[in-house]
C-alpha cells in the first residue's frame, strides 16, 4: 500500500522533471524534417548521362506495382530505341512501396524524397509523363541502359557494348 | 445570513463578475491544460491559433457553437437536456459561498461549508440523468460508475472537512479562512487535506477518477450521446469543478486570501492557479485505477484515515481547550 503510493508519487517527480526536457515534436510545414536520398516519395522518370530518356518500356515496372498503378504504351524510335509513348502513375493509388525502383532494369523510375503532393482534385493525382520526367540523372549518376545492353541502335551496333563479345559468325566454320 | 459586504447592488454585480470569470475562466482553462500537458508529455500542445495559441479556445467555441444540436430518439428527452445544464447550474452555485477576499463574496452563509458539499453532490445527478437518460449501454454505464463513485467518496469527502470545522469552530468559509491566520490548517490537517484533494479529483470526475468517462472503455461513458452545446456544458461543468475544488481546497487548508504584500485577491488567485496546475500535474502522470480499485479506495484507506483524522484532531481539540 505504502509502496504503491510512494510510486505514485515518484511518477509524479518524473513527470514534473519533465517541465525541463524538450519537446519531441517537430514544427512541421515551418520546421522540415530530414530526409534521406533513399526516402520513398514522389516518382520521377530520369534520363541517362547522356540527356536521353532512360525508360525503355519493358513494363517490368507495371508488373512489379502491387496495386497496378503504373500505365505504359511501348514505342519505338527511328534510331532503334524503346521508349514509352505514355506514361502514367496514379499517385492515389500508389503505396510508394518503391517495387517499381526495384525492379526497373534501366534505373529509370525512381522514387524521391518528396512527398507534398496534396491535390484538392483527386483527377490532379494522376501523373502523365510530362509530369514524371526530369532532365537529370537521379540517384545513379553513370548508369547506361544502352552502353551495357546486347540491342542494337543508331550509332552502336551488336558486340559494340560494354564487355560484350564480338558477336558469333553462325555461318563461319572457323574456331 | 451576514451582512454582504458589498452591499445588495454590488454583491449582484460580483455575482454576475464571478460567473463571467468563472466562465472565461473555464474556457481557457481548456487552452491551458492541453498546453501543460504538452510540455509534460515533451510535446507542444495547440499552439497555432493566436500567440501561444491561446485563441484556440475561440475556434473550439465556434466549432462546438456551429455543430449540429441532436437529441438522439431514443433518449429521454426531457432529461436529456435538463442534464447538463444541472452541472452547470450546480457548479457555478457552488462558487457563491467562496470568498475571495476580506470582503468579497457573494454569500457569507453560516453554513457555507455544507452549502458547497451539496452543490457539488448535486452535479452529481448531472452525470447520472445524462448517462440514464441517453437510452444507450455504455452512457449507462458510465451513469452506474459515476453513482458507485459517488457512494464511495461523498462519505469521506465530507468528514474529511469536519477536522477543518472543529479547529475553526465555524461552518462559515470566511471563519474558517480568518482562523488560519496563525497556521495554515494544510499542516495540522494534513490527512484532511489528503484525503479531500482525492475526493475532490473524484468530485470533478478528473482524471486519475475519470471512470465515468473513461474513453478507453465507454467510448465517452455518460456523454456519449451528447454533441455540440450540450457536451460543451458536460465540459464546462467538469472545468468549473475544477476551479471549485481548487478554490475550496485553497480556502480551507491554504489560508484562502491570507498572504503578505499583494492584495488578498491576487493570493486567492495564485494559490487557485498553482492548485489547478497541480491537479494537471496529476493527469498527467497517474493513470485510471479500475473502479472496484477506486472504491476500495475509498471505503479500505481513505474513510479510515479520514476517521482517524477526525478522531485525533477531536481529542486534540480537547485537549488542548482543557
Ligand atoms: S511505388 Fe509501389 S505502388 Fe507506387 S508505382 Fe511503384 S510499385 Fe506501384
Ligand atoms: S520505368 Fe523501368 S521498368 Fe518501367 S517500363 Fe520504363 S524501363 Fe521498364
Amino acid at each position: 500500500m505504502l509502496k504503491s503510493a510512494l510510486s505514485q508519487l515518484q511518477t509524479i517527480w518524473t513527470i514534473l522533471q519533465h517541465s525541463f526536457t524538450r519537446s519531441e515534436t517537430v514544427q512541421y510545414p515551418e520546421q522540415k524534417p530530414y530526409l534521406a536520398p533513399r526516402y520513398r516519395g514522389r516518382i520521377v522518370l530520369t534520363n541517362d548521362p547522356d540527356g536521353e530518356e532512360r525508360c525503355v518500356a519493358c513494363n517490368l515496372c507495371a508488373v512489379a506495382c502491387p496495386v497496378d498503378c503504373i500505365a505504359l504504351q511501348q514505342g519505338v524510335k527511328e534510331d532503334g530505341r524503346w521508349y514509352p509513348e505514355f506514361f502514367r502513375i496514379n499517385f492515389s493509388r500508389c503505396i510508394l512501396c518503391g517495387m517499381c525502383e526495384e525492379a526497373c532494369p534501366t534505373n529509370a523510375i525512381q522514387l524521391t524524397p518528396d512527398f507534398e503532393m496534396c491535390e484538392y482534385d483527386r483527377q490532379n493525382m494522376v501523373y502523365e509523363k510530362e509530369h514524371l520526367q526530369i532532365d537529370g540523372t537521379g540517384k545513379y549518376h553513370d548508369y547506361n541502359f544502352y552502353r551495357v545492353a546486347g540491342l542494337a541502335i543508331a550509332g552502336k551496333d551488336k558486340g559494340a557494348a560494354r564487355n560484350e563479345a564480338e558477336p558469333v559468325d553462325v555461318r563461319s566454320l572457323l574456331p | 445570513m451576514a451582512e454582504p459586504g458589498l452591499g445588495t447592488l454590488g454583491t449582484i454585480a460580483f455575482g454576475i463578475a464571478i460567473i463571467a470569470a468563472a466562465v472565461g475562466g473555464a474556457a481557457v482553462l481548456t487552452w491551458f491544460e492541453r498546453r501543460l500537458l504538452g510540455i509534460w508529455q515533451d510535446r507542444h500542445g495547440p499552439n497555432r491559433l493566436g500567440p501561444f495559441g491561446v485563441l484556440q479556445v475561440v475556434a473550439d467555441m465556434l466549432k462546438l457553437l456551429t455543430k449540429h444540436d441532436w437529441v438522439p430518439p431514443f433518449a429521454d428527452r426531457a432529461v436529456f437536456v435538463f442534464a447538463p445544464t444541472a452541472i452547470v447550474v450546480a457548479m457555478l452555485l457552488g462558487f457563491a459561498v467562496v470568498p475571495f477576499g476580506p470582503d468579497l463574496y457573494v454569500l457569507d452563509l453560516n453554513i457555507g461549508l455544507l452549502f458547497f458539499l451539496g452543490m457539488t453532490s448535486l452535479a452529481v445527478y448531472s452525470v447520472l440523468l445524462g448517462g440514464l437518460a441517453s437510452n444507450n449501454k455504455y452512457a449507462l454505464l458510465g451513469g452506474l460508475r459515476s453513482a458507485a463513485q459517488m457512494v464511495s467518496y461523498e462519505v469521506f469527502m465530507g468528514l474529511s472537512l469536519m477536522g477543518v470545522v472543529m479547529l475553526a469552530g465555524s461552518f462559515s468559509l470566511r471563519d474558517i479562512v480568518e482562523a488560519q491566520r496563525e497556521l495554515w490548517f494544510c499542516i495540522p490537517q494534513f490527512l484532511g487535506l489528503l484525503t479531500f484533494t482525492v475526493a475532490g479529483i473524484a468530485e470533478s470526475h478528473r482524471l486519475p477518477f475519470d471512470l465515468p468517462e473513461a474513453e478507453h472503455e465507454l467510448t465517452a461513458g455518460f456523454h456519449t450521446e451528447y454533441g455540440g452545446m450540450k457536451f460543451a456544458m458536460f465540459m464546462l461543468g467538469e472545468y468549473l469543478g475544477l476551479i471549485l475544488i481548487s478554490a475550496m481546497i485553497v480556502t480551507l487548508f491554504f489560508g484562502g486570501w491570507l498572504g503578505p504584500w499583494l492584495p488578498p485577491v491576487v493570493w486567492f488567485g495564485l494559490k487557485v492557479f498553482a492548485l489547478i496546475c497541480f491537479f494537471i500535474l496529476l493527469r498527467a502522470a497517474i493513470p485510471r485505477p479500475r473502479y472496484d480499485q477506486l472504491m476500495t479506495l475509498g471505503w479500505k484507506v481513505m474513510l479510515p484515515l479520514t476517521l482517524l483524522n477526525l478522531m485525533a484532531t477531536g481529542a486534540l481539540a480537547l485537549w488542548w481547550r482543557a
